[in-house]
């Protein structure tokens, strides 16, 4: 551990540096909101963060300020010792692997498995063709998901459920290794079965590959379960940050009550799960 | 017999020439889901360009320079939708409105342009092919070429990695949009090369009629849409290659059906008043065909509560 500590002041352990980011809607007007107050956060190379909150408290803007669906206000964003702070979206997308609620927004539905993978899987030029290797390749990643798409390479992703199309999109977010996964309650809209299916393979393909992960949750017991970090937000700032010992005795009314203690209301969520 | 062949062979050169258009627009409407609304000026454009280019004495040299003139008219398209916050359909007819006027100045502001004694590759294999069992279908010949290299050219650039990429920006623009691919980018490339399609569409019949009118690209969206329309229905759900061989017949099948129609004493004017229709039919079908269900609840729900009073 003091090894991992003396790399961490060079700052090469840093994957993610959000410096006092700051975001307002509708600015100057009545319907002014700030969304992101000055929030800062280090994301270590390897960490999984949990976040939980209350609707409104910025967990989806936080996500869009990374991935750089707007550009922030005011302050600095590093990804792993580059400035990304004015890098557009697409471009920051090489790096950064983004899941969303809706299965349907990650897949392009009238194309097929092997088409979107060919999309997903980022070598090659422009004019590249997908060979024989390629799908050979394809085919035995998608083998890894357990649902069978491998004997469907050739038909349409919108025939597909949503579940598989969520597996799907997970697994095109993360094959070319992003630095950064982002995962924004992306099995919310899953059945439970499935739900738990696509956290199983979510939690194998981020430990095989030692991603640096962000996951936004409803479920505060997968909050704690999952991942070594739970960070809590409300009004657009992070007014909890826990891990190792701490975090581990921690439990879901640890939770709630620390909530009410450090924002002064009750934790109110309507999609919110207690246990 | 021979006037029936006569009529159908004009009918499939037609036909072909207007394919080209027709593949522009699948790219555009299909793959990229824009409806490019510069298609009529941008026709015009490559047959003012094509003309000029080969009156000066370049007949091979006026096919790519109509293919190019139509790619920049996709780009300024693409720009003022992409880049400076223009409405897609708003940027099309504005591109078109100004392409009225840039055309009219290619042709030495003129309005008509006559290539009588000029060279083109009409006239080169209509040289090359004399005195051939193939002497009379020279036309024919070209426009067929051209469309086969262009749907083959259409085809592979589809599979490469930037056509994927395309075709990706139309399926699902919120995908695209949180990935690595800049729909900038693709949508620029989408419509410079459907562009370049139409143009050399127009360019090709401008010289394979040995004029250009000023008007000659007037409703031609609508007539490669109806086109569309036509080959999406009968081979809409197969793969791609298919997709792409059904724009040809659809254009092929809209020249027949027209030419039928000119036979049963239907004025030639008429031709942009029956595509207007069958593009009203063909999009407003599956809409309708949702409400009949709908419409017969409601008829007999009538129908009950009369009997019950």
């Amino acid at each position: 551990m003091a090894e991992n500590r003396e790399t961490k002041t060079t700052g090469t352990n840093i994957m993610l540096e959000a410096d006092s980011i700051t975001k307002t809607f509708n600015p100057d007007t009545v319907d002014a909101k700030k969304a992101l107050d000055n929030l800062s956060i280090k994301v270590k190379k390897g960490d999984f963060i949990s976040i939980i909150g209350a609707n409104g408290a910025g967990k989806s803007t936080l996500f869009n300020a990374i991935a750089g669906s707007f550009i922030t206000d005011s302050g600095k964003l590093v990804l792993d010792g580059e400035d990304i702070t004015l890098l557009p979206e697409y471009k920051r997308a090489k790096q950064i692997g983004r899941l969303f609620q809706d299965p349907l927004r990650g897949t392009a539905p009238g194309m097929t498995i092997e088409e979107n993978l060919a999309l997903a899987a980022g070598h090659g030029g422009w004019l590249s063709h997908i060979n024989n290797a390629d799908r050979k390749a394809f085919r035995e990643k998608v083998s890894q998901l357990g649902m069978g798409l491998e004997d469907r390479m050739n038909q349409q992703v919108g025939l597909l459920s949503g579940g598989q199309r969520q597996a799907l999109t997970l697994f095109m977010a993360t094959y070319s290794m992003p630095k950064l996964l982002l995962l924004d309650e992306h099995t919310a809209a899953l059945d439970p079965g499935t739900a738990e299916k696509v956290l199983k393979i979510t939690k194998e393909i981020v430990e095989e590959n030692g991603l640096t992960c962000l996951m936004i949750t409803h479920n505060m017991q997968s909050a704690l379960e999952l991942g070594n970090r739970t960070i809590m937000m409300h009004h657009g700032r992070i007014i909890m940050d826990t891990e190792g010992e701490e975090r581990s005795k921690l439990t879901v009314s640890d939770l709630l009550k620390r909530f009410k203690q450090l924002s002064g209301e009750e934790l109110d969520n309507d999609r919110m799960l207690l246990i | 017999m021979d006037a029936i062949a006569t009529v159908v062979q004009t009918a499939l050169e037609l036909g072909l020439m207007s394919a080209l258009t027709v593949l522009a627009l699948f790219l555009s409407y299909s793959m990229l889901n824009v409806c490019d609304l510069s298609t009529d000026g941008c026709f015009t454009f490559g047959a003012a360009v094509g003309a000029v280019v080969a009156i000066s004495g370049h007949p091979f040299l006026s096919i790519f320079a109509a293919m190019a003139a139509g790619a920049i008219s996709g780009l300024v398209t693409a720009v003022l939708q992409t880049r400076m916050g223009i409405n897609s359909l708003l940027a099309g007819i504005i591109v078109n409105t100004a392409l009225y006027s840039v055309n009219i100045a290619v042709m030495g502001q003129a309005s008509l342009l006559s290539m009588n004694k000029t060279e083109t590759v009409f006239t080169k294999l209509r040289a090359a092919l004399k005195d051939t069992v193939f002497a009379g279908q020279y036309k024919l010949i070209v426009a067929a070429v051209a469309v086969l290299v262009i749907s083959v050219l259409l085809g592979l650039f589809l599979k490469t990695k930037l056509g994927l990429a395309v075709r990706a920006t139309g399926d699902n623009p919120d995908m695209v949009r949180s990935s690595s691919i800049n729909p900038v980018f693709t949508t620029t490339v989408g419509l410079c090369i459907a562009n370049s399609f139409t143009a050399l569409s127009g360019c090709l019949l401008a010289q394979s009629q040995k004029s250009v009118d000023i008007n000659i690209g007037q409703g031609m969206l609508t007539v490669a849409l109806a086109s569309l329309l036509i080959g999406t229905t009968f081979l809409g759900r197969k793969k791609m290659p298919w997709r792409i061989l059904g724009m040809t017949f659809g254009a092929i099948v809209f020249r027949l059906v027209y030419t039928i129609a000119l036979r049963l004493n239907m004025p030639a004017f008429m031709l942009k008043a029956v595509s207007a229709v069958i593009v009203i039919i063909a999009i407003s079908f599956p809409y309708l065909k949702a409400q009949v269900p709908l419409l017969k609840r409601r008829l007999s729900g009538r129908k009950g509560a009369r009997s019950n009073g």
